[in-house]
């Protein structure tokens, strides 16, 4: 139900109606960007942002900066896991 | 797919389980935690996650599918709406199964009532723009993660003036149905993974009341397997530690705040409910959402007689009990037998998020129910229904 699954807006269809093409895995959607605009965040500004995609409305962006930490931190855990096995 | 396939890596969750492995001799006892949430559940049955852990943590699955906490009376008085002549109803793919007392909306629909699946409220909005001679209701349900959809396109529809759409308001919040499972003393948990997206939504902030009223720990966590595998390790270095504290894994996406936007759209367009009734969990005050008086004309409650009845789910039906994680499905006799994906009489059978469902649809019963046996010498008073999985 809560289900949500990461796009990137490529295109703003509708200022007014604060709506957007966003690609999903390479489907291309209409949604809803109503949550992720504000002053500092104009819709013209959203192109190019990742963003979590949830019953046609972008919820909120993607860090792209934590999530590389998260990654980064897995991937050390690894590394140094494999360094032990060897 | 960026932001999906990174996390599915099979080394990092190798070393992640090393990790969950060695933190485990450490514990004092074995522990259980809750997934609160239905997608979580979901992940873990998918990717196995269940099967890898050592056997000192047992995975409780919580309430948190809004499916399957959908009591038979409300669902009755959506079909009710549905029935009404010149009535369009639209609803999400996942309530269309859903048991109601005599009914569900799949059977409803056969029957002649025109019910529509759609992805988004904004699509029924769309519907009721391409028929104004229909009134269309749009059946929305969902914790806080969808509740900001659902208000704006409410405020849509008031922007537009579309008078001919309305709304049947079952949103639930998670911070109450939180509060009811951990004042039960039925329940004895020792962490929570907390919900991900409800929190994209509300933010990490209001689970402090989990750690500083009750003493546990919550991680909150994305629904990749290496978001649950490192939520589960962090919630083990916290209990190792003696630790009680409210931890975000999934940082991406969850900011300590939420979303001020979203939260601000929910609190425009719906008042909290004195009371909400939550199947397995009985009513859970200030639990429910309803739209505000400013809305009125866009409340299906107010637009269209319901039943509102409060109807007892099925006797031999033990969703309650296992949304609790009091019981887990394969104690419940109708489990596999009686009640399937195709012929649910328990809701946690309907949604793929439901504990009964992701049993029965990812199979390792048997390896599941052979650890709970190593566990717990007997399992139940009674013998295992025959299900059709194999304890050898």
């Amino acid at each position: 139900m809560c289900l949500g699954i990461p796009g990137q807006i490529i295109e703003i269809t509708n200022v007014n109606h604060k709506l957007a093409l966003v690609n999903i895995g390479g489907v291309k959607r209409e949604v809803n960007i109503a949550c992720i605009v504000d002053e500092q965040h104009p819709p013209e500004a959203c192109i190019g942002d990742w963003v979590l995609v949830h019953v046609g409305f972008a919820m909120n962006r993607i860090n792209e900066q934590e999530a590389a930490e998260t990654l980064q931190l897995l991937q050390e855990l690894a590394a140094a896991q494999a360094g032990i096995n060897t | 797919m960026k932001y999906v396939d990174e996390f599915r890596e099979p080394e990092k969750a190798e070393a992640l389980c090393r990790e969950i492995t060695k933190l485990s001799h450490q514990l004092e006892k074995p522990i259980k935690i809750m997934e609160v949430c239905g997608g979580h559940t979901h992940s873990i049955f998918k990717y196995g996650i269940e099967e890898i852990l050592p056997q000192t943590i047992e995975l409780i699955h919580g309430p948190g599918c809004p499916v399957c906490v959908m009591p038979k009376g409300r669902l009755d008085d959506a079909i009710a709406i549905s029935q009404n002549h010149n009535v369009i109803f639209a609803t999400f793919g996942d309530a269309m199964r859903v048991p109601g007392s005599k009914t569900s909306l799949l059977q409803a629909r056969a029957q002649g009532a025109d019910i529509r699946m759609v992805y988004s409220p904004l699509d029924s909005l769309q519907i009721a723009k391409d028929h104004p001679d229909r009134e269309v209701v749009f059946f929305a349900l969902g914790f806080e993660t969808t509740a900001p959809s659902t208000a704006f396109t409410i405020v849509q529809a008031a922007a537009e003036e579309i008078h001919n759409f309305s709304m049947f308001s079952n949103h639930v919040l998670v911070i109450p149905a939180l509060k009811a499972l951990l004042d039960n003393p039925d329940l004895q948990l020792d962490g929570f993974v907390g919900p991900g997206h409800v929190s994209m939504v509300i933010g990490s902030d209001p689970y402090q009341f989990i750690s500083q009223q009750y003493n546990k720990p919550i991680v909150v966590s994305g629904f990749e397997p290496l978001d649950i595998l490192q939520s589960i390790w962090m919630l083990l270095q916290q209990i190792v530690e003696n630790r009680c504290e409210v931890e975000n894994q999934y940082n991406r996406i969850v900011q300590k705040s939420g979303n001020t936007v979203a939260l601000q759209a929910i609190n425009k367009v719906f008042a909290v409910r004195d009371s909400f009734d939550w199947r397995g969990l009985g009513d859970i005050p200030y639990s429910g959402l309803k739209i505000k008086p400013e809305y009125a004309q866009f409340d299906a409650e107010l637009k269209f007689t319901i039943p509102n009845l409060k109807v007892a789910d099925h006797k031999a039906c033990k969703c309650g009990e296992i949304l609790k994680g009091v019981l887990k499905p394969w104690e419940c006799k109708v489990f596999g037998t009686a009640c399937t994906p195709e012929t649910p009489i328990g809701t946690c059978m309907v949604s793929s998020e439901g504990a009964c469902a992701a049993y029965y649809k990812y199979g390792r019963l048997s390896t599941i129910a052979k650890r709970t046996i190593t566990q717990k010498p007997k399992i139940t008073q009674e013998p295992l229904p025959a299900c059709g999985f194999s304890l050898d």
